[in-house]
C-alpha cells in the first residue's frame, strides 16, 4: 500500500507526528483516515477515554489500543451526583481493572468519574501495575481506606493520588502511614473528601517533608488550622493547597504561624477548603492573594463584608466558587476587580429555604457579565431571574461556553413579566455561539427548545427539568442540536413521538437520561428492538415494568449507544430493552 | 412582546407570532402529526407516522385504540405547564406520570395502576435531586451548621432565628422549619445512610432528613425492599397501616448500628437522639435480634421511651 502512495511516509515518521496529537477527538479523527492511519495510530495512542464505560468492553480496549499507558473511564449518569440513580446501578470498575492487569503491567494511569471501585479494585491496582503513577477517582464510591493502604504500599512511583467529591468509607487515618518512608515521589494528594477524625497528623507531615516534589497538597476537614503551620512549612513550593477547617479560637500566636508560613508560599496558585471559616484568620492569606488564579470559597460560610475584602485582594483570580453569602454587592465588586475571571460558581446556602437567607439575585449574574470580559463558564443558583437580564448577560457575553442556571425553585417564572423564560434562554443560544453547555431551570415552554434547537448547534450537553408542554419541545432538540451528546432531562411532560421520531439520533450521542417523564414501556421495547445498537435501560423500582400496562410511562430512562451490547451487572430494578425484548416480555 | 422576539427575527421563520412548526426535513417524516403552535394538547395519534416507520403500538397488538387520553387513562394524565401554580411547593396533583419512590419524599408518588385516582399527595416536600447540588456539598454545609452551633453553646435543638446568622434553619419541609434534625453521624456524612436487608445482596441508602419520625423512615423503607411486584392495592393498604417493622411483629425488624459500634432496635430513643447518632441502619430477621434490647412489649413497660 505505501508503495503506491508516491507521498506517504514511514510508520515512525507517522507515528512521531501522531504523537504530538493528544486529544481524544483528534485521534479519532486520524484513526478515520485510511486503514493504515488506524493501524499505526492504535499503535501509538497512549492515552484511551471511554466516555461510558459500558459503550464498549475492556477487551474490546484492550484488543484495540494494545499500548496504551492512561486510561479515563466514566461510569454513572451525570444526575447521580443528586442521587436519582438508585445505588446498585452499576458502573463497577473491578471488571476493567482485572481485564487490564493481565494484558497492561505497565499501565500508569487511571482516572475514574462516578464510577464504583472497591477495595479488591484497589488491591488489584496496587498489585499488578509496577510503574502505577496517577490515579484520580471523581465522585466514585465503594472503597475504603484499606484501599488507600494499599495503593500507599504498593505503588512505589506513584505521583498522584486525588480523590475528588468520593464517598469513602473512613476506617483509619492510618492509611497514610503506609506510605513507606522512601517513599518521596509524590506530587498532586487530594484527600479532601475523608471525614476521619482521627489525627495522623504525624504522618501527614513527615510525608509532606520528604515529598519534595509536591505541588498540590488538598487536605480534609479534620486537619485542624493550627496544624497547618507545620504542614506547611515543609511545602512553600505548593502551587495548589486545600486547608482543613479554618477554624480555631483567636491566637495571636497560631495566626501569626499561618500567616508567616503562607507568605513563603511564593508559588502558590489556588486556595481551597475553608470549612467553618472564622473571618479573623481570613487576612493570612491576604499575602498570597494577589497571585491567586483560583480560589474555591464554596465551603466557607462568611458573609458577603469578608468575601467583598478578600476577593478585592485577589486581582489575578479566574476561577472562583463561592457560596451565595457574597451577595449582588460582592459580586459587583468581583466583576470590578478581576478582570481575569474566566468561571464563577455561586452555589446556595440555604437550598431548602422557602424565602432567601441572602441579597443574591439575577443582579450579580448581570453584573459579572458585563464586568468580566473573559468569563466563559458559569454555575448560579438564585431565586429569581428576569428573560430582561438574560438577554443583557447575552448580549454581553457572546463568549460563554458553559451556562448553567438554576432558579431554585422549578417553573419560576420572569419575576418582571410572569412570563415565561423562554426568550431569555433563547437569546443565550442566540448570542452565544460556542456555547457547549447549558443547564435550564425556570418556567419554560415548548418555544424555548426551539430556539435551542435552532441556535445551539455546537451544544453538547443539555440538562432540563421541569420544562416544556409537549414531545414537540423534545423533538425541536433531538432533531435541532447537531453536536448534542448528552441529554439530560427530569419532570417533564416529553413522551413516545418525539423520541421514537428521532431514534437515529440517540446513536450519535452518548447518551439520553429521562426521568419522570411521560415514555411508555411500549416505546422503550420499540426502541430497544429496532435499535441494537442502543442500550435501553427501564429503571424501575416499582417492579418489573411488563407488570403494568405498556402504555403506563417507566420510571426512569436511560439509552445510550454500546458495542459492547447488553451488560450483565443490572440490578433487579434495571431492564435492558433488546431484540428479544418483544418477545420474552409480551 | 414582539420587541422581544425580533432578536430572534433574524433567522426568519424562527420568530413571529407562533412556532414555525418543524423544518423541512423533518415535514416529510412529521407530515400526519399535527404541529399546534401554542397548544399543550397532543396531536391526533390514529395515524402516526414516525421517523423509522415504526407504529407505536400495533406491534403486540396489547394497547387500546389510541385516542388522545385513552392511552393515558390509566394512567392519569400528563402534566402540564398549566397544571402548575408558580409555586410549586403547595402543588396538588392529578395523578401523573410516575416517580421513583428512593427513601426521600417526593411531590408526587408513583400512580395507581387501575385507574387515574390519585394516592393523594398534596403540600409541600422536596423533590428529590433538587435543587441539583450534590450530597457532599449539601452534608458539608449543614455539618459546619451544626458545629457551629455547637461552639456558640446552643442546645441545638429550638434555638432562637438569628438573623444575621448565615446559617440559618435548614432543611425546611412540610412547610414547618426544622432546625437540628439533620442527621451527621460521626464520618460527617449527613442524611444518607446505608441500609441492607438481610438477604438481599445490594445495600440502599436512605435520607434521614426527609423523615422526622419513626413512621415515616420505617414506610420509606419498606417501600424501598418489601414492595411486592404485585403492588395493585398494596400501596393503598402500606399508606395506612402502621409499620410492620417497628412493631415487632414481622418476621423482619429495623436496626441500627450507633456512634460505639453497637446495634441497636430502631424506636427507642428520642427521634433526634436517633439520628445524631445512628450510623447505619439494617433490617434483620426478627429471630436473630434477639440479643437486642427488648422491644417486644407494651409500650408501657417500655423503660427508655420518651415521646418522640
Amino acid at each position: 500500500m505505501h508503495k503506491k502512495m508516491a507521498f506517504s511516509f514511514p510508520d515512525e515518521v507517522l507515528e512521531h507526528v501522531f504523537s504530538f496529537i493528544q486529544s481524544d477527538k483528534d485521534r479519532n479523527a486520524v484513526s478515520m483516515v485510511c486503514k493504515s492511519w488506524y493501524e499505526i495510530e492504535r499503535w501509538c495512542r497512549r492515552k484511551v477515554f471511554v466516555g461510558n464505560c459500558y459503550a464498549v468492553s475492556p477487551r474490546m480496549v484492550i484488543r484495540r489500543f494494545p499500548e496504551f499507558r492512561s486510561i479515563e473511564l466514566k461510569g454513572k449518569p451525570h444526575f447521580a451526583d443528586f442521587n436519582l440513580v438508585p445505588d446498585g446501578w452499576g458502573g463497577y470498575v473491578f471488571p476493567w481493572i482485572a481485564e487490564m492487569a493481565g494484558a497492561y503491567p505497565w499501565l500508569e494511569e487511571i482516572r475514574l468519574k462516578r464510577m464504583v471501585v472497591t477495595d479488591e479494585s484497589l488491591e488489584l491496582i496496587a498489585k499488578s501495575f509496577k510503574n502505577f503513577k496517577v490515579l484520580v477517582l471523581s465522585s466514585c464510591e465503594g472503597f475504603s481506606t484499606d484501599g488507600l493502604a494499599a495503593i500507599a504500599a504498593s505503588c512505589k512511583n506513584l505521583k498522584e493520588l486525588d480523590l475528588r467529591d468520593c464517598e469513602v468509607d473512613d476506617l483509619s487515618a492510618h492509611w497514610l502511614s503506609h506510605f513507606p518512608e522512601t517513599y518521596t515521589s509524590l506530587v498532586s494528594l487530594n484527600i479532601s473528601c475523608l471525614g476521619s477524625d482521627e489525627a495522623s497528623f504525624s504522618a501527614l507531615e513527615r510525608l509532606v517533608h520528604r515529598c519534595t516534589n509536591l505541588k498540590t497538597l488538598r487536605l480534609n476537614r479534620a486537619v485542624p488550622l493550627d496544624k497547618i503551620a507545620n504542614i506547611l512549612r515543609h511545602a512553600p513550593q505548593l502551587v495548589e493547597f486545600g486547608t482543613g477547617t479554618y477554624t480555631a479560637d483567636v491566637r495571636p500566636d497560631v495566626y501569626s504561624d499561618l500567616a508567616g508560613v503562607l507568605s513563603s508560599c511564593k508559588e502558590l496558585k489556588s486556595l481551597s477548603g475553608f470549612w467553618d471559616v472564622i473571618p479573623d484568620y481570613l487576612p493570612a492569606i491576604y499575602p498570597v492573594c494577589s497571585k491567586l488564579t483560583s480560589l474555591n470559597l464554596s465551603y466557607a460560610t462568611i458573609q458577603s463584608p469578608d468575601l467583598i475584602k478578600l476577593v478585592s485582594h485577589c486581582p489575578n483570580l479566574q476561577r472562583l466558587l463561592v457560596l451565595d453569602y457574597i451577595e449582588d454587592s460582592g459580586l459587583e465588586v468581583l466583576a470590578s476587580s478581576c478582570k481575569d475571571l474566566q468561571e464563577l460558581r455561586v452555589f446556595p446556602s440555604d437550598p431548602f429555604g422557602a424565602e432567601p437567607n441572602v441579597s443574591l439575585t439575577e443582579q450579580g449574574l448581570v453584573a459579572v457579565s458585563l464586568g468580566c470580559p473573559k468569563l466563559q463558564s458559569v454555575l448560579y443558583f438564585c431565586r429569581r431571574m428576569s428573560n430582561e437580564a438574560l438577554v443583557t448577560i447575552a448580549r454581553s457575553r457572546p463568549n460563554f461556553t458553559r451556562f448553567r442556571l438554576c432558579i431554585i425553585e422549578p417553573k419560576t417564572a420572569d419575576y418582571l413579566t410572569l412570563e415565561p423564560l423562554d426568550v431569555g434562554f433563547g437569546a443565550i443560544v442566540q448570542y452565544c455561539k460556542d456555547l457547549r453547555r447549558l443547564s435550564l431551570s425556570g418556567l419554560l415552554t415548548d418555544r424555548v427548545f426551539e430556539y435551542i434547537g435552532t441556535y445551539a448547534k455546537k451544544l453538547e450537553m443539555l440538562s432540563v427539568a421541569f420544562a416544556g408542554d409537549s414531545d414537540l419541545g423534545l423533538h425541536h432538540v433531538l432533531s435541532g442540536c447537531e453536536s448534542l451528546r448528552k441529554l439530560e432531562i427530569r419532570d417533564c411532560p416529553f413522551g413516545d413521538k418525539a423520541l421514537l421520531a428521532n431514534a437515529a439520533k440517540l446513536e450519535t450521542m452518548r447518551s439520553l437520561w429521562m426521568s419522570s417523564c411521560a415514555v411508555s414501556f411500549a416505546a422503550c421495547k420499540l426502541l430497544g428492538q429496532k435499535m441494537p445498537r442502543l442500550n435501553v435501560e427501564v429503571i424501575d423500582e416499582r417492579g418489573p415494568p411488563d407488570s403494568r400496562p405498556e402504555n403506563c410511562p417507566v420510571d426512569k430512562l436511560y439509552i445510550y449507544r454500546s458495542i459492547a451490547g447488553p451488560r450483565f451487572d443490572m440490578p433487579p430494578f434495571v431492564w435492558t430493552m433488546d431484540e428479544d425484548s418483544g418477545l420474552r416480555l409480551s | 412582546m414582539e420587541g422581544e422576539l425580533v432578536l430572534l427575527g433574524g433567522g426568519g421563520g424562527g420568530g413571529g407570532g407562533g412556532s414555525s412548526g418543524v423544518s423541512t426535513n423533518e415535514s416529510a417524516v412529521l407530515s400526519n402529526v399535527e404541529v399546534v403552535s401554542e397548544a399543550c394538547s397532543y396531536p391526533a395519534e390514529s395515524e402516526l407516522e414516525l421517523g423509522l416507520g415504526l407504529s407505536l403500538g400495533g406491534a403486540t397488538g396489547k394497547t387500546k385504540p389510541a385516542t388522545a387520553t385513552s392511552s393515558w387513562g390509566e394512567c392519569g394524565r400528563i402534566l402540564t405547564a398549566k397544571d402548575f401554580p408558580s409555586v410549586v411547593s403547595h402543588r396538588t396533583k392529578n395523578g401523573g406520570p410516575s416517580v421513583s419512590v428512593s427513601g426521600t419524599k417526593r411531590a408526587a408518588e408513583s400512580v395507581s395502576h387501575e385507574g387515574g385516582s390519585p394516592t393523594g399527595i398534596s403540600g409541600s416536600s422536596q423533590v428529590v435531586g433538587w435543587p441539583p447540588i450534590r450530597a457532599y456539598r449539601m452534608n458539608s454545609l449543614v455539618n459546619q451548621a451544626k458545629s457551629q452551633r455547637a461552639d456558640e453553646g446552643d442546645s441545638g435543638i429550638g434555638e432562637k432565628d438569628k438573623p444575621k446568622d448565615a446559617l440559618k434553619k435548614k432543611l425546611n419541609y412540610n412547610g414547618n422549619k426544622i432546625s437540628s434534625t439533620t442527621t451527621v453521624n460521626e464520618k460527617g456524612h449527613l442524611g444518607f445512610v446505608k441500609v441492607n436487608m438481610d438477604g438481599i445482596p445490594i445495600g440502599r441508602k436512605v435520607d434521614l432528613n426527609a423523615h422526622s419520625c419513626y413512621q415515616s423512615l420505617a414506610q420509606a423503607l419498606e417501600d424501598m425492599f418489601l414492595r411486592s411486584t404485585n403492588s395493585v392495592g398494596a400501596e393503598k393498604e402500606q399508606l395506612t397501616k402502621a409499620s410492620k417493622l417497628l412493631d415487632g411483629s414481622f418476621e423482619f425488624v429495623l436496626t441500627y448500628e450507633d456512634k460505639e459500634g453497637d446495634w441497636m432496635l430502631v424506636g427507642d430513643v428520642p427521634w433526634r437522639m436517633f439520628v445524631s447518632s445512628v450510623r447505619r441502619l439494617r433490617i434483620m430477621r426478627t429471630s436473630e435480634a434477639n440479643g437486642l434490647a427488648p422491644r417486644f412489649h407494651d409500650s408501657n413497660e417500655r423503660q427508655r421511651s420518651k415521646p418522640i
